[in-house]
């Protein structure tokens, strides 16, 4: 009989610890499938942030790293820069990426570094209980906006993808969604497309991901997935924002 | 006998850590100790398997040290004093990780921004732990260029043999001034093998991982107790210091670094004068040079603690003395030099 469908060699045995509809889980299968078909689990290492996946080295099956709040993109220089032929990923929420780790990102990106970054967007803070990121969206009501996200006093939400992407080392910048299978197709598709330009040592790559925080969003599961396509994909657009055929 | 060269002392420990083995360097400037940046700038960017990069911050720079440090190479950083205090959060995973590298710091005026002229005032920092929880440098405390070049070589044997995050800890004078120096043949050093736990890719075995993190509170209590395993070992077995003049001394001086080697002409003006000053320059400062002091203070009486500093080393010659003799202090803070005859002036209070 043929197997049609298992478990990414990429993955470990050990369950998740994401909260129920949360999208991490959708989101680390499809980098460790990712990791499979190009055959390099073996030749991985990963560099997990602090926040919610801040276990996500006993979840992937490659060699891992934590690194601190919002220092994976440095860390990851560091192993990339000693072993040039590794395939070197981060993964990491957007307090971490776009908030603390903003140097970080923006640096790692400018040198390109030959790292690919997936970066999860849920407008919040999961792993310290729903506090206001860099991308909650205005009007947003979180522990530390409990009257909403006021722009004058709190600024807009930080679209990453777009900024990273005036840089002229960032190779390959995306955005996806994981809210409905065909988005979930498009993502995988993203992120092969992120690693392949790892493979081929053309630079920085980086695929954001928009996924749900039904805990701290106080949505079902089904109630996040239409918020996030009715208020997170309006503002923040899907789409490739750079290539590698930009690149100079 | 090897080559011998006329070096500044920023320049030396550069040199020294390319002959140390050390492939990989991140930093980022700050006065006084940018010509080792710029050092390891200028050789590591002509070589093969090799990495330079100047980093946006010194937070970056020491967390790309964690990274490369975790595939087992040997790996470098440098600053002075307020970058230093930056790297702290780094150091502290560092070191919870269990991975070895070498941290420079070539201290300034403090604290604050300070100013730029050498100082002590980051002893507690150094040796005490610096960032957040129970941990500890190997600190090391030259006090010529010729003792940077020899010390920054070991403190890449020590960081290996105990996978445990290395500090020079020398200041801006050091740092700046030029002697001879020569880069000798070492010994062969048996290090532990690093193959059970760098990150390499699993091929051929299971995943593993480096983190600075569990959530068990039995575990991480464990995990402490290992760790200071290796702190006790390095107190048996790697204490370095230089005794001069102890026998019959009436005052005994303890300082480190630059500060000592001023002590050293101070002990020559004072014999001219009739007093018997000795000294006792800890070359570790982690682990402290306790049983010397402890023993010292059992013949002499009197101690002088002298630093560049309003008074940290002293407290540790006070613990090793532990109240068997009188221990004075002499400071000079903010970037203030002491003069061999201040010292004598001081030292003549107790005599």
């Amino acid at each position: 009989m043929k197997k049609v469908f298992g478990r990414p060699e990429s993955l470990t045995e050990v369950p998740f610890t994401y909260c129920p509809g949360c999208h991490h889980g959708i989101a680390h299968r499809l980098v460790a499938e990712v990791l499979d078909e190009f055959k390099v689990r073996e030749n991985t290492i990963g560099v997990c942030p602090v926040g919610c996946s801040v276990f996500a080295y006993l979840f992937f099956n490659v060699d891992m790293i934590c690194a601190a709040h919002g220092r994976a993109p440095a860390t990851a220089t560091g192993i990339k820069r000693v072993k040039p032929d590794s395939i070197v990923f981060t993964y990491q929420g957007d307090g971490d990426l776009a908030s603390i780790g903003t140097a970080e990102i923006v640096h790692a990106a400018n040198r390109g570094e030959n790292i690919t970054v997936i970066f999860i967007n849920n407008a919040i803070y999961g792993m310290t209980g729903g506090q206001m990121a860099p991308t909650t969206l205005v009007g947003q009501v979180t522990q530390t906006s409990p009257y909403g996200r006021d722009p004058k006093t709190m600024g807009y939400p930080i679209r990453m993808a777009e900024m990273l992407s005036t840089l002229k080392r960032a190779a390959y910048i995306s955005r996806v969604a994981l809210n409905k299978p065909a988005n979930i197709i498009k993502a995988k598709k993203s992120i092969k497309k992120a690693f392949q330009v790892q493979l081929d040592k053309k630079g920085f790559s980086m695929v954001e991901i928009l996924s749900t925080c039904p805990t701290n969003w106080g949505l079902s599961p089904i109630e996040a997935s239409k918020w996030l396509e009715e208020n997170m994909i309006p503002y923040y657009p899907l789409g490739e924002f750079r290539t590698p055929e930009e690149v100079a | 006998m090897g080559e011998k060269m006329l070096m500044k002392g920023n320049e030396a420990i550069g040199e020294a850590a390319i002959r140390a083995g050390c492939r990989y360097y991140f930093g980022y400037p700050i006065t006084p100790q940018s010509e080792l940046t710029a050092y390891m700038a200028k050789k590591l960017l002509k070589m093969k398997d090799a990495a330079f990069v100047q980093a946006e911050s010194e937070i970056a720079a020491i967390n790309m040290v964690y990274g490369a440090a975790s595939t087992g190479v040997r790996v470098m950083t440098s600053s002075s004093s307020p970058g230093i205090s930056l790297k702290q959060e780094g150091i502290s995973y560092i070191a919870c990780s269990e991975v070895p590298c070498v941290v420079v710091n070539m201290q300034r005026g403090g604290p604050g921004l300070g100013d730029i002229q050498p100082s002590q005032a980051d002893y507690f920092q150094a040796v005490k732990g610096g960032g957040h929880g129970d941990y500890h440098l190997i600190v090391l405390a030259p006090s010529s260029v010729q003792e940077l070049v020899d010390l920054t070589m070991d403190a890449f044997d020590l960081a290996d043999k105990y996978t445990n995050p290395a500090m020079i800890l020398g200041d801006g004078l050091i740092g700046q001034m030029m002697e001879a120096v020569e880069f000798k043949e070492r010994p062969k050093v048996e290090l532990p093998d690093k193959s059970g736990w760098t990150l390499t890719g699993c091929k051929g075995r299971e995943h593993r991982y480096v983190v600075s993190f569990d959530l068990d509170p039995n575990i991480l209590e464990k995990w402490n107790l290992k760790i200071n395993e290796k702190y006790k070992k390095l107190k048996e077995k790697e204490v370095r210091y230089e005794a001069v003049n102890l026998e019959n001394a009436d005052l005994v001086i303890v300082a480190y670094g630059t500060v000592a080697r001023i002590a050293k002409t101070t002990i020559q003006m004072a014999k001219k004068e009739g007093f018997n000053i000795g000294l006792i320059r800890p070359i570790t400062l982690f682990p402290f040079p306790e049983k010397i002091i402890a023993n010292t203070a059992g013949k002499t009486k009197k101690f002088l603690t002298v630093e560049m500093s309003l008074g940290q080393m002293v407290e540790d010659v006070k613990l090793a003395v532990n109240g068997k003799a009188e221990v004075n202090f002499y400071g000079r803070a903010g970037g203030i030099i002491p003069s061999p005859e201040e010292i004598l002036k001081e030292a003549k209070k107790y005599l």
